[in-house]
């Protein structure tokens, strides 16, 4: 750990707490199943995605995939593809501008969004199979497509590390993770492990899967002149994109403008900014025309990266009594050799049990893949999977329950950092959990259900995900006419943020929700992060909370100037927002309305924009969201068919600001679970490096018949550390299910199976 | 996708006529019927006609009934309403359940009994242009043998090909001993629905024994096989919108514990719908046991050679033949 974390470090233990903030208790609007406000434009077709929005004189890029994982083009001959019809531009390496390469992703405060280091049509090499080497531009769709397949690249191929298996002897222990240490240990892990009579010791494999949200990813780059460019691109990041897109073409960051309010499912997989949105701007660049870019299904397989594969080792030593005395969890992911991205699967044990001794260490290799990224709890998903079926198998080695066992070794602080728990209400989830699936009636014997040729096991696990806040700016507005503005530039992404931020501004400035506008999805607005690591909707809440605070004072300054006013002498500390205005709080009528304050001081409006500060109490505290998962499976006796019959999510997230869209996020996770357990896989083929199931039809996502109905369960406890009291909640659903499915079909069948997707094949 | 003309038939005549009129050596023309299949397949550059007859408009849509008791079923017949067909459901319920099982409603809306037969390989790297494979370009060798083969077939493969015919309305037609009506330059003619399909051998890039310009126009299905006892069971990776890894069709006359008709036809596992004649053959006569079930299996089976990822379709394929007809049995002995 470096010096400088260090003092932060130390810096935020003695820091005090942030002042309790009175809406946690509120529930007006906060913590009501209030509808989308965003689901009437979207289901009317009013809401526009970024490739629906109307241009005039739009033409149309696409792309031309390199087939080879590793090697050099020799040749491109573009003059079919020049003059087939309609027909602006065929740009390849040969003449193709200087581009700079974009920074690696951050979100701090010089936001960037690189996915590659690879020089995208600036270079002769290729680095994956699916790497662009072309851009065709035409007047159709249909038009460029059929030109850039025109275009046959020659290629002198070398071999490429195309197979993860075979990279794993290469693997390197990386600097550092997500500014955490790749490896914390404890006492002698391995020599306790031998010695432990009470152990198991498994070896899991995870297969790398794709982003497939229904909305394809797409572009529309309009240039004002040489220096100025409007961009409408469906991302999860537009500050990062904007700033990305003008380190790239050398502009400032203020004359890129990214518009991207509605995101048609990103889980991750918009976060960066991939070759499509670069290669669109190159496009409209050179042909002088606004150009849109919509790669195929198969096309965002070969440029958009997914879930980097795993191996992991889960190695557990415990008393009789269930106590761990051990715990190892060690393992490899991939990333390509142009990006930095060891997926974080070691993080799990790190604050989820009590552990007397341990060592959680990890490794990456480097493969010629499509550079890996985030994809829904990126670590949490795979890790649970691997710790969370290695404790259900402690379970029965220790002949206990594996929720019993799991309370034994509920933690008092953070096992690994020592830090208090912000909030932790995992053992009441389990039981909220338990009761709603009748866990109490399980029979503990492997095998011993049946109806007909289906076999029927229940089983659980523990999910988890860390609490992320991230540094987000926004203008708050009131207006003469009792109206307030809130402005950040942070993304729908069909969550319910707009509806949310709207209930929060209205809860906070006590104004009915019909007042209160929220706008968002635009560069130009004050910056948002990233909507990813589940941080935007308190990160984006603090920023709001602050900027009424300003607003308030301000409001309240103005209303004093009358000597005459309800308000006089009253410090902020003695009023708060009421009945549309400010009113005294000893004296709960006495007060001005936000109208009639403005009105008397001859104002249009009053605002403040506001920039949070760095989330130093995540590291004063341990600070998580958990998920205790319930699942019953069928697998058919002859077949290996694996079904899933009922789904019960207990959770612990703090407090729900409104049932109705987190209870959408936590089964969209939990379904999302479902396919990376027994479905989903990319398949890489290993002589080639080349993905062979790009597609809807061949990448099996889970269809309606694989989902059963799930009933969601929560604490609804307010963590009294986050804004709100909140947890971010769109990820931790996925956490735990792929553990819960197999530990439930080991109970169903006695099969432990260690590898996803659990196919039937690996069950008959 | 290349441009390409687009030509309406009227009727089945002159969809041959005007196939024949837009095809020249090399540039080849295509019926085109839903298109579920074809319409893809040109998309990724697969199929590359320069002319398509959409066959839609001909009206060889109807079903029914011969006055032999057999059934016709135009080839223009949607899946969707061949599967809720009253006709259908009553006396070949084998077929309603296949289709039912194939695909999803939508597709099953748009796709038609002959482009259902005439339907080309799922195999991944068929639909690949960048990787070699003997059917899309003859001679260039097959990726799929040393590659993911999961899905591949397991019986009648060649060294040149290991794909499988992906239908699983097929499955009930090879079982049913429907047979195909077509129309073409050389008149009209009947086929077997056994010799409609063919074996990759040297020439994986032919699928069928159909001619080049011959128009499926009616299927039809005998009286001999109309009311029997029949289950379709498709195993497949989700519970439905997936391809089978391997799916079984039987129709099934018992009496008194003793096999009088059987009609058993495997999908997912060869080239074509494969008829399980060896099975059928140690089955006719014989009693309804779970021995003999496994026995004509086994023996079923017996020739098939697995690769890599597909080893597990020999014992599912087997497993899925017992179930079948133990299922068959027991509700046969239940109707008696
Ligand atoms: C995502 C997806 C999933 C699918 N899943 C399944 C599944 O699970 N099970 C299953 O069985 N099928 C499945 N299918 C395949 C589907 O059943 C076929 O695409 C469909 O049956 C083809 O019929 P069509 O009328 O659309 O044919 P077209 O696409 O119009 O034609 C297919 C071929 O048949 C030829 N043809 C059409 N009609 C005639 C005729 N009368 N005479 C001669 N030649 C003719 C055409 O020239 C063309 O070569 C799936 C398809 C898709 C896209
Ligand atoms: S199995 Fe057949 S279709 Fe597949 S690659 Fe080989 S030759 Fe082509």
């Amino acid at each position: 750990m470096n010096i400088l974390r260090k003092v932060v470090e130390t810096f935020a233990h003695v820091m005090p707490d942030r002042d309790r903030d009175e809406l946690i208790q509120r529930h007006r609007f906060l913590g009501q199943p209030i509808s989308r406000l965003d689901g009437r434009p979207k289901v009317t077709g009013a809401a526009h995605f970024s490739a629906e929005y109307p241009v005039e004189g739009l033409v149309h890029a696409a792309i031309v995939y390199s087939t080879i994982s590793k090697g050099a083009i020799v040749a491109i001959d573009t003059s079919t593809a020049q003059q087939a019809p309609g027909v602006l531009s065929v740009i390849t390496h040969l003449n193709a501008p200087q581009m700079k390469v974009p920074p690696p992703f951050s979100v701090g405060d010089s936001p960037s969004s690189g996915t590659t280091l690879v020089k995208i049509l600036n270079t002769d090499r290729i680095s994956w199979n699916g790497q662009p080497v072309a851009v065709v531009v035409a007047d159709t769709p249909e038009q460029a497509e059929h030109a850039a397949s025109l275009i046959h690249p020659v290629y002198a191929a070398e071999p490429g590390v195309n197979s993860f298996e075979e990279s794993i002897p290469q693997a390197k222990q990386p600097k550092e993770i997500m500014g955490e240490a790749p490896e914390v240990k404890k006492g002698s892990a391995d020599v306790i492990l031998k010695d432990s009579i009470h152990r198991v010791d498994l070896t899991f494999t995870t297969p790398p899967y794709n982003h497939n949200a229904i909305e394809l990813h797409a572009a529309i780059a309009i240039w004002d002149g040489n220096d100025k460019l409007t961009l409408y691109d469906t991302s999860q990041f537009t500050a990062g994109t904007a700033a990305s897109i003008a380190g790239v073409f050398g502009l400032k960051t203020e004359n890129v403008r990214v518009i991207s309010p509605f995101v048609g499912g990103g889980f991750g997989g918009k976060g960066g900014l991939w070759p499509y949105t670069q290669l669109c701007v190159l496009a409209s660049r050179i042909t002088g025309r606004p150009v849109r870019l919509t790669p195929s299904r198969a096309g965002v397989f070969r440029i958009v990266g997914g879930r980097t594969p795993s191996q992991q080792r889960v190695a557990i030593a415990a008393e009789p009594s269930g106590k761990f005395s051990t715990f190892i969890h060690e393992g490899v992911t991939a990333q390509s050799t142009d990006n930095h991205f060891p997926e974080q699967f070691s993080f799990p044990p790190r604050h989820l049990y009590a552990m007397d001794s341990y060592r959680i260490a990890q490794k990456v290799t480097e493969v010629n893949r499509v550079a890996n990224t985030f994809m829904r709890a990126p670590g949490e998903s795979i890790g649970t999977f691997a710790v969370e079926s290695a404790i259900d198998a402690l379970a029965y080695e220790l002949n206990l329950d594996p929720v019993e066992l799991r309370m034994r070794n509920e933690p008092d602080r953070d096992p690994v950092s020592g830090n208090e728990f912000s909030s932790r209400y995992l053992r009441e989830a389990y039981t909220m959990g338990a009761d709603k699936f009748g866990w109490k009636n399980r029979p503990a014997a492997v095998g011993s259900q049946r109806d007909g040729d289906w076999l029927i096991g229940q089983g659980t696990a523990t999910g988890t995900y860390p609490v992320y806040r991230v540094v987000t700016a926004a203008r708050l507005r009131i207006n003469a006419d009792g109206t307030a503005h809130v402005q950040t530039s942070c993304q729908e992404m069909g969550m319910g943020t707009e509806t949310v931020q709207t209930q929060h501004a209205a809860e906070r400035l006590a104004l009915p929700m019909e007042k209160v506008k929220f706008e968002y999805g635009d560069s130009t607005l004050p910056a948002a992060s990233v909507a990813g690591g589940s941080s935007q909707t308190i990160s984006v809440a603090l920023a709001v909370h602050e900027a009424a605070d300003n607003v308030i004072k301000e409001l309240l300054s103005l209303a004093q100037k009358d000597s005459e006013s309800a308000l006089a002498g009253a410090k902020f500390d003695d009023i708060h927002a009421a009945k549309e205005g400010i009113f005294r709080r000893d004296h709960p009528h006495l007060g001005q309305t936000y109208v009639a304050i403005l009105k008397h001081a001859g104002k249009d409006f009053v605002e403040a924009e506001h920039k949070t500060g760095a989330p130093l109490e995540t590291m004063k505290y341990s600070m998580h969201s958990y998920a205790a998962q319930f699942c019953e499976v069928r697998v058919h006796r002859l077949s290996g068919e694996v079904r899933v019959s009922r789904w019960v999510g207990a959770f612990d997230c703090g407090r729900i600001l409104n049932p109705k869209t987190a209870v959408s996020q936590f089964r969209g996770g939990i379904i999302m679970g479902i396919g990376m357990a027994l479905t989903e896989e990319t398949m890489f083929d290993d002589r080639t490096g080349r993905i062979m199931n790009p597609s809807l039809a061949e990448y099996h996502v889970p269809v309606q018949a694989d989902v059963p109905h799930i009933d969601i369960v929560y604490t609804d406890i307010a963590d009294p550390h986050t804004p709100l009291g909140a947890h971010g909640v769109g990820e931790i659903g996925i956490t735990g299910v792929a553990a819960a499915i197999a530990n439930a079909i080991h109970h169903a069948t006695g099969k432990r199976i260690t590898s996803l997707p659990i196919t039937l094949d690996k069950l008959m | 996708m290349n441009n390409f003309t687009y030509l309406r038939a009227t009727d089945a005549n002159s969809a041959v006529n005007l196939l024949a009129a837009n095809s020249t050596q090399g540039a080849a023309a295509r019926f085109l019927a839903g298109g579920t299949n074809l319409v893809d397949l040109m998309r990724e550059g697969i199929e590359t006609a320069h002319a398509l007859v959409d066959i839609t408009r001909t009206p060889l849509a109807d079903v029914h009934q011969l006055p032999d008791g057999g059934l016709r079923m135009g080839a223009l017949v949607r899946n969707s309403h061949l599967a809720a067909h009253p006709l259908i459901r009553e006396k070949y319920p084998l077929l309603s359940q296949a289709i039912l099982h194939g695909a999803s409603a939508q597709l099953r809306n748009m796709a038609t009994t002959g482009g259902n037969i005439m339907q080309r390989t799922r195999c991944y790297y068929f639909y690949d242009t960048a990787s070699r494979c003997n059917k899309r370009a003859p001679g260039s060798g097959c990726d799929a043998m040393e590659g993911f083969n999961r899905i591949h077939a397991i019986l009648g493969t060649s060294p040149q090909c290991i794909a499988t015919h992906p239908s699983d309305m097929c499955v009930a037609l090879a079982a049913l001993d429907a047979t195909v009506n077509v129309t073409g330059p050389a008149g009209e003619r009947s086929l077997p629905f056994s010799e409609v399909h063919r074996l990759p051998g040297n020439t994986p890039e032919i699928d069928t024994n159909l001619k080049p310009g011959e128009l499926i126009t009616s299927i039809d299905l005998p009286a001999s096989t109309a009311g029997l006892s029949s289950v379709y069971r498709k195993v497949r990776d989700r519970a439905s919108y997936a391809f089978a890894l391997v799916s079984v069709g039987a129709a099934i006359k018992i009496d008194n514990g003793t096999i009088q008709q059987i009609h058993l036809a495997l999908g997912g596992v060869a080239h074509k719908p494969w008829r399980a004649t060896i099975a059928e053959q140690l089955l006719r006569g014989a009693d309804a046991t779970s021995e003999n079930f496994a026995k004509a299996a086994e023996a079923e089976l017996a020739l098939a050679i697995p690769r890599r990822g597909n080893a597990f379709k020999i014992e599912l394929a087997k497993r899925t033949i017992i179930a079948v007809l133990s299922e068959l049995t027991a509700n046969e002995g239940a109707r008696q």
